[in-house]
């Protein structure tokens, strides 16, 4: 819990541009989902992390290839930090056979494990005792990986999150649970799940796991926290578990904004928005160096770019042959 | 090495020699569950292994089921394999959605085997109850993904266990509490019974009964005391519960034209109500009677001595429902060996509490 106070002030401009170039690309990716969503040929239920994508995008720098990764039914900005192709990416959410999973999966079951992305699940906790058990892996072949589970609030009102919280701290097991609480479980709020002045990260605590917390939308802030807890985990003092606080811009799952529903307000929304991760590392970019402008304007054009070939590769590749819907259920067929 | 040689063998014994053979051959494999290295070791099948293969590969566990078993499954999409247990499929529903949501979808989805294999104990009598003596395998078989194994004698046992453990699926490993005990010849060292094969424990042909687990046993009864009264029953034991050997099925149905399928759990949605809609199908032609089934009725199974007497399928409920299906007479029916006494336990050896 103590971290927040060691943190170190130097800004490093290299850092700061590669994790910088995280966000930009998780962002345009998914802002170009968005816009393509309504076209109706991403045909599966889609969760998108605008506005969330400062823990990913300073995770990305702080971790190696190798290093284990699973994530939630949001987890298209873990895997694009951890390197997963995004041709493949796109491809899965076009139902395509280039996709990840050759169109068995859509956007919430993502990856790549030539990267180390072992995994993404449509069940809230669901992935976390499996992130658990990779640790084990790890720790029975005496490699120096850790395993990275993404979760949000939510996943902390299931009962598969204690338990693997437990099993990590009593085998001291090389994880870093990462928490996104952006405060809402779809449409319901913190308010009706946890009682009133919880604090996640403390009461993890006590189930004798180092704890810290951070501001998600702090990019930098982000990087130094992981930075040190992924030295614990990786040197054998056992699990890590961060919350970050964050907001999630868009509606639970689709396309859309949804703050006309009212279970948030707009004041509340453009609080937030204000917090913006990419503006928040522009702007200490540009303070340390006003040439860095025109060198973003750069860096952007190229993203672009490769997004936009990306879409052309998803959109051009074919569909799988509708009877590959009956193979490989077993893995000895 | 392998060794030809056979000796007498519990089932218990044969699951042990089995883990210790799985662990041999594979140095990575891991071995856990609630009381794995506790001084009873799962009803014995575990003991000795943490002496022989170290704490890190054979441990207990936290009163967590559902996430060991996901811990099994992370640990297997990396190459580990392992033997989970439990011992009480009861305890087990805790897991279903690791068992159901990835196990069974992750070499479906993502392309990675899960080569984990899940030894679950059924409960009966001595007043187990409702919750320590659920037989839930057509549970199991309606997932795709999932194998589902289910031996009724020693020598299966072992030879089933080592197949499951190899094989890149996850399998369901059903022990039935009561058949712990049983005694048959068993080989020393490796050896392997394929999945999916049914065995002709007798073979006969006028009846098919269609059995698996513990109810082999009663089957056997009945096909005994039916034998002296000239009716050749063909008893067949399925092992494997998903995939189901249709064709061995199929094969004695086009020999005795009749069909019993039985099953140790709830009529409803069973095992055998799949086998005796696929045999009419498939069969229709060459059916000589219409195609009957037992199985537990659909009702938790109470505690009491009091309310279990006459509660499970026993050879007497088998002869009854051959001789209706073929208008034996009632001497026949009625001259059917009846539920030993005490009728709540597998045998003497039996003292309880579980």
């Amino acid at each position: 819990m103590g971290f927040m106070k060691e943190i170190n002030n130097d800004f490093n401009v290299r850092i700061a541009l590669n994790i910088w170039k995280n966000i930009y690309l998780i962002r345009s990716v998914e802002e170009k989902i968005a816009k393509k969503y309504p076209e109706g040929k991403m045909r599966c239920p889609t969760h998108l992390s605008i506005g969330q994508e400062g823990v990913p995008a300073a995770w990305s720098e702080c971790v190696r290839n190798n290093d284990f990764a699973v994530s939630t039914h949001r987890g298209h900005a873990h895997y694009l930090a951890k390197g997963g192709s995004l041709n493949a990416m796109l491809g899965e959410l076009y139902g395509k056979v280039t996709g990840c999973c050759r169109g068995r999966g859509g956007s919430m079951h993502l990856v790549d494990t030539s990267v180390g992305f072992m995994g993404t699940t449509a069940i809230v906790g669901n992935s976390i005792p499996l992130g658990v058990g990779l640790a084990l892996s790890a720790q029975l072949k005496e490699t120096d990986q850790i395993s990275c589970i993404f979760l949000g609030d939510g996943a902390v009102e299931e009962g598969a999150f204690y338990e693997s919280v437990n099993f990590a701290v009593v085998r001291k097991l090389p994880v870093l649970f990462i928490c996104e609480n952006n405060l809402y479980s779809v449409y319901s709020p913190l308010s009706v799940r946890q009682p009133k002045d919880r604090n996640i990260s403390a009461m993890v605590n006590a189930m004798g796991i180092q704890t810290s917390f951070g501001d998600g939308n702090d990019p930098m802030a982000v990087f130094d926290i992981m930075t040190k807890s992924v030295k614990c985990a990786r040197s054998g003092e056992g699990p890590f578990f961060l919350e970050f606080s964050t907001y999630r811009w868009r509606e639970h799952c689709g396309h859309s904004y949804d703050n006309h529903l009212n279970y948030r307000s707009e004041q509340e929304f453009e609080e937030w928005r204000l917090k913006d991760p990419l503006l928040r590392l522009e702007k200490q970019l540009f303070d340390k160096d006003v040439t860095l402008e025109a060198i973003l304007v750069q860096k952007r054009m190229l993203i672009d770019h490769e997004i936009d070939l990306a879409f052309q590769f998803a959109e051009e590749s074919p569909y799988p042959e509708a009877s590959e819907a009956y193979t490989k259920v077993y893995a000895d067929e | 090495m392998n060794n030809p040689a056979a000796q007498s063998k519990t089932f218990t014994e044969s699951i042990n020699e089995a883990l210790v053979q799985a662990m041999t051959l594979d140095s990575q494999m891991i071995c856990y569950g609630l009381g794995a290295t506790d001084p009873k070791g799962i009803f014995g099948t575990t003991l000795g292994l943490e002496d022989k293969f170290g704490k890190s590969r054979v441990f207990d566990m936290p009163t967590s089921e559902n996430a060991m078993t996901g811990v099994a499954i992370g640990a297997a999409i990396d190459g580990i394999r392992s033997v989970t247990t439990h011992q009480r499929l009861d305890f087990f529903l805790l897991a279903l959605d690791q068992l159901v949501n990835s196990a069974a979808k992750w070499f479906y989805t993502y392309g990675r085997p899960v080569p984990i294999t899940i030894r679950l104990i059924m409960g009966r009598g001595w007043g187990q109850g409702p919750t320590h003596s659920q037989n839930l395998h057509a549970w199991f078989a309606h997932i795709p993904g999932l194998k589902v194994v289910m031996p009724s004698t020693a020598y299966d046992a072992k030879g089933l266990l080592l197949s499951s453990i190899f094989d890149p699926n996850p399998v369901v490993f059903l022990e039935h509490r009561w058949l712990h005990n049983s005694v048959s010849d068993v080989p020393d060292g490796d050896f392997r019974i394929p999945i999916g094969k049914a065995k002709i424990v007798r073979p006969g042909k006028t009846v098919t009964i269609v059995s698996m687990s513990y109810l082999v046993v009663e089957a056997m009864l009945a096909a005994d005391y039916l034998n002296k009264h000239g009716v050749e029953c063909e008893v067949l034991d399925l092992r494997t519960i998903k995939p189901i050997d249709w064709p061995a099925i199929y094969y004695s149905i086009s020999r005795t034209g009749r069909l019993l399928a039985l099953d140790t759990g709830h009529l409803t949605g069973s095992v055998a109500a799949e086998v005796v809609a696929r045999v009419t199908q498939h069969c229709f032609d060459q059916l000589k009677a219409a195609p009957r089934r037992l199985a537990m009725p659909d009702v938790p199974e109470p505690s009491s001595p009091g309310l279990t007497k006459g509660f499970y399928v026993r050879a007497n409920h088998i002869v009854s429902e051959i001789c209706a299906m073929m208008n034996l007479s009632r001497e026949i029916c009625e001259g059917a060996p009846i539920e030993p006494e005490p009728h709540d336990v597998p045998g003497n050896w039996f003292k309880g509490p579980f």
